[in-house]
């Protein structure tokens, strides 16, 4: 439906996107026991981790090779060898996950060859899993790095297999950059309700919940167990959570003959329903589990409820593809209509099915003028989206990354027939939060004349 | 890298002012005093960070980076430096380098259309160009576009080269001041100059800090001319050449600045600071003085020393109510260079225990002022790793830490208190009050009644005492008055339940 148009300027203003090395930095943190290397100049890995920490409220391990101006031209090889010594000395992480940088690539370093030939030469590095995604800074934003991250974890550790040998209870979950902790957590509660054992990649739920363990490490705490991961090779089938998995999905199915089912979003009542569907399928269950069964009919509770604000509401919204078409595609179910959607890369299909005209691949700036040109009644974007708030007067709904002047991002639940609920709510709230009483001037009337208005005076003494 | 390049970084770190600098041998100062960066184990900005940390706060200029967009993307809109006027300082721009862009060697073009349209859209008072890693590397010539984008607009285009492969965030910082020097300090004058002009070099005006101190300027007639960088305006950068002095703040990265400025326009400098009480009374005081030796009336002294006796009382009688709240308690202080001593001073005023501070980024001179204080040097660290640290606090070394915002976690998660003393913080603790605001922060943060509750057991951690077995139900359900008695379903419930009598539509009241 929707035509993607480019924003035909020289200078971004206010950029939307975050970089594609940090969603592959962000996948690999839901390995458990990894370090995430970030193969380019100090800098690159000092931004990326502020802007976690701001999100997460948490500590992140993440590293860097360190280029100086001689790696720059020679060739940064031998950084990346010492860079994975040090790090092994420092964390003895179970796993490293290397992202190449816009430094990197635009020196054209063969990163994957060279680590091969590292890793073979130097077998005292056995104990670590090493894998590594090109994510050049300036090709796609968060959601592609971390697919390509997501891509390159699987055909690393997914083993290739001949012969099926399913496990028909376990299914594996991959899940997209713009999944929260909490709603890993709820796919993985309808998975369970369903007697199937989902096998969570990469899995953030464990590792940037945001909870007090007890001891220091410096690798991630929680996560897909390095050596659970060859075992969705066993799934009865891969669900795929987002878009952007499709192709980590390909790849398990290419090397593993595991079957896919691709989900681009589970906001709202027909997605998780399909999600439900395709769960009883699977599982050979006819009846749902009753609290399946009861989180429908309170979805559907909701959706009576909320539809008096979200009929005919002037939604604008800006975040990475998968994230804007989940809840741009529920929201225009409840009768809103996307007067803006900006989003961060081009490279997805979801944008076609946008439910609007055009949607823009820019930064904040365009989505400020859309929202004002489409006179937007609510904003929908990251915390960075409270300049536009401000300047257009607007309530501002904070998803996606980076949220850092609200605490909790790891909390907010939108997916599933509960979470879907609980986005319902805070669009209407947010809608009956902007207080206007009606006026005479709202519908061109005059208001009684100055006469009759009552004249406070003091009583005589 | 340019040549010209290499030659400056060369040069700023062959810096006379520098003690550092000036007590090493021949030899290794011509290897600078950059550190080599371990890979793996590195933390910390890069160059391009230092110069955008370092010039961002001045607020009517549009910075504007030249780069792929994590420089930008990544980092826009992360510090509290405030301003008084312009917000144009706060957008978040950049040339958002494709892959197109760099294959087709469009870098230039681009960048130059991008800061037309930055005047076009937001007519600042000037635009500052970053060069970083990746247009470094393409070759793009950030000077000549700045140039002929200047003689084209008539709005200054300012090129700051700083690639992040160059070196650390100290370095950038020493870059960006340069190219200050270089292109911005005196290329405008003042319409009136009087003997109270001051420059502050190295305060950014973070939360407002700068403005902790202004009252007191205020009060004594002093005019801060020239700020690099705490809300200052690009006018007032250009005429600090017209100032009579400069006070230093953050000596390490900016003293090339203040010396050139005395080289060149023959203004004397000191280093000073603003945290703590006698700091500032300190940094007051040579203020006056250099002003006076400059041609300021002589009376100006006995103004600031009433000042100062006035100022410290208040002081002192605010943070007293706090003396009981603090007074023995333990505190651990992971900073960096000139926050250490004076602060440390005025918390051992208070009766707080100081376990340990670090040494990180101080001067020989910030080292002998701690020995002087603390008695000797058992207490000062260099690094501390975060697990060593963790371990610390969870054994009950200290009872707050006082860090910057990499050591948050390893306090909070070992439940132990801790206050944001680094440049990201978003409270202020200069000045005279400033102190008692930080004051009141470790205050509430180690009184907090939480801490008590984090740390009692959890309901698991103390065996039952006594192995109870839970008698069988008995009865009905008072509620649903379903019996107690499994696989029996009550009578009521099996079949449906009666449809209340009279009219379907009625129980709406319309």
């Amino acid at each position: 439906m929707a035509r993607l148009v480019t924003a035909r300027h020289a200078v971004s203003t206010n950029p939307l996107k975050s970089s594609a090395p940090l969603g592959a930095a962000l996948a690999y943190l839901g390995i458990e026991g990894s370090v995430p290397l970030l193969h380019g100049a100090q800098g690159c890995t000092a931004f990326g981790m502020v802007h976690l920490v701001r999100h997460f409220k948490e500590a992140v391990p993440l590293q860097t090779t360190a280029m100086n101006e001689v790696t720059t031209i020679l060739g940064g090889a031998e950084q990346i060898e010492e860079a994975i010594e040090n790090i092994r000395k420092r964390a003895q992480p179970r796993f490293i996950g290397i992202a190449s940088t816009a430094l990197a690539e635009t020196r054209g370093e063969d990163v994957a060859g060279e680590l091969r030939e590292i890793l073979a030469r130097r077998r005292d590095f056995d104990a670590t899993r090493v894998v590594y995604a090109a994510t050049p800074d300036f090709d796609g934003g968060l959601q592609d790095g971390w697919a390509k991250a997501v891509e390159a974890i699987v055909s690393a550790l997914v083993p290739a297999t001949q012969q099926r040998d399913p496990d028909l209870r376990q299914v594996t979950l991959l899940c997209g950059s713009h999944l929260t902790p909490a709603e890993i957590e709820e796919l993985v509660r309808m998975v369970r309700a369903f007697g199937l054992e989902p096998l969570v990649l990469p899995d953030l739920s464990g590792s940037l919940d945001g909870h007090v363990s007890g001891n220091w490490s410096g690798t991630s705490l929680g996560g897909t167990p390095v050596d659970r991961i060859a075992l969705a090779a066993r799934s009865v089938c891969t669900l795929a959570i987002g878009e952007q998995m499709r192709g980590a999905a390909r790849i398990i199915e290419d090397r593993a003959m595991v079957p896919a089912q691709v989900f681009p979003a589970l906001t709202g009542l027909k997605p998780v329903d399909g999600f439900v569907r395709a769960l009883m399928e699977m599982s050979g269950t006819p009846e749902p589990p009753p609290s399946i069964r009861r989180d429908r009919a309170r979805l559907m509770d909701a959706m009576l409820d909320a539809h008096f604000f979200t009929g005919g509401l002037r939604v604008a919204i800006a975040a990475d593809p998968d994230l804007m078409f989940g809840l741009g595609t529920a929201l225009a179910a409840m009768g809103a209509e996307i007067v803006a959607a900006v989003t961060t890369s081009q490279h997805s299909p979801v944008i076609g099915q946008m439910p609007c005209e055009t949607v823009i691949l820019g930064d904040l700036g365009d989505f400020e003028r859309a929202a004002r040109v489409g006179d937007a009644q609510i904003l929908i974007t990251h915390s960075h989206g409270r300049h536009a708030a401000h300047a257009l007067h607007l309530p501002l709904l904070r998803v996606g990354f980076p949220v850092f002047d609200r605490i909790g991002a790891q909390d907010a639940c939108r997916l599933g027939y509960r979470g879907s609920r609980a986005f319902l709510y805070e669009i209407a709230n947010a809608v009956q939060a902007i207080h206007h009483r009606p006026r005479p001037e709202d519908f061109g009337a005059t208001p009684p004349p100055e006469e009759f208005s009552h004249v406070p005076h003091s009583a005589p003494c | 890298m340019s040549d010209a390049l290499t030659n400056r970084i060369a040069q700023v770190f062959n810096e006379p002012g520098c003690a550092t600098n000036t007590a090493k041998s021949e030899v290794s100062r011509k290897t600078g005093c950059t550190k080599q960066l371990t890979p793996g184990a590195a933390a910390g900005g890069c160059a391009f960070d230092g110069a955008m940390i370092a010039l961002q706060p001045i607020v009517d200029v549009a910075h504007l980076v030249h780069a792929p967009l994590a420089c930008a993307g990544n980092g826009w809109d992360n510090r509290s430096a405030a301003s008084s006027g312009a917000e144009t300082y706060r957008l978040g721009l950049t040339t958002d380098l494709t892959e197109l862009d760099i294959v087709m060697g469009q870098g230039e073009k681009k960048l130059f259309r991008a800061i037309h349209e930055v005047i076009e859209a937001h007519h600042p008072a000037a635009v500052f160009v970053y060069a970083t890693c990746v247009s470094a590397l393409i070759g793009d010539d950030i000077g000549a576009v700045c140039k002929a984008a200047s003689a084209k607009w008539g709005t200054p285009c300012i090129p700051v080269d700083v690639p992040g492969f160059v070196g650390s965030k100290n370095l950038g910082n020493k870059l960006g001041a340069e190219a200050l020097f270089d292109h911005v300090i005196g290329t405008l004058e003042p319409e009136t100059t009087t003997p109270y002009d001051i420059n502050i070099i190295g305060d950014f005006n973070l939360s407002g800090e700068l403005w902790q101190v202004k009252p007191l300027l205020d009060r004594l007639g002093i005019r801060i001319l020239g700020s690099v960088s705490g809300d200052a305006r690009y006018r007032q950068v250009a005429m600090a050449h017209r100032a009579r002095v400069t006070m230093l703040v953050c000596s390490k990265a900016f003293v090339t600045l203040a010396r050139k400025l005395e080289e060149r326009w023959g203004i004397p400098y000191f280093e000073g600071s603003f945290y703590g009480i006698s700091d500032t009374s300190d940094a007051l005081r040579r203020i006056c003085g250099l002003l006076i030796e400059r041609g300021a009336p002589a009376e100006l002294a006995l103004r600031c020393e009433a000042l100062i006796a006035e100022e410290e009382a208040r002081a002192r009688a605010a943070l007293e109510p706090y003396r009981p709240r603090v007074e023995g308690r333990r505190v651990l202080l992971y900073t960096g260079g000139h926050k250490s001593w004076s602060v440390v001073s005025a918390l051992m005023e208070l009766g707080m225990e100081v376990v340990g501070t670090s040494m990180r980024k101080a001067t020989e001179n910030d080292r002998e002022r701690v020995v002087q204080i603390m008695g000797d040097d058992s207490h000062m660290y260099e690094n501390m790793a975060p697990r060593e640290m963790y371990t610390m606090l969870r054994d009950a070394g200290a009872d707050v830490l006082l860090s910057g915002g990499r050591s948050q976690f390893v306090a909070l998660k070992a439940l132990v208190p801790w206050v944001d003393v680094n440049q990201e913080k978003h409270e202020a603790y200069a000045g005279y009050m400033g102190m008692v605001d930080l004051v009141r922060a470790i205050d509430l943060a180690l009184n907090n009644p939480m801490w008590a509750d984090l740390r009692s057991p959890a309901p698991w951690d103390a065996p039952l005492a006594t192995g109870a077995v839970l008698p069988a139900p008995q009865g009905a359900c008072p509620i649903t008055h379903i019996a107690a008695h499994p696989g029996q379903l009550p009578a009521a419930l099996a079949r449906p339940l009666a449809v209340a009598s009279g009219s379907a539509t009625d129980f709406e009241d319309c």
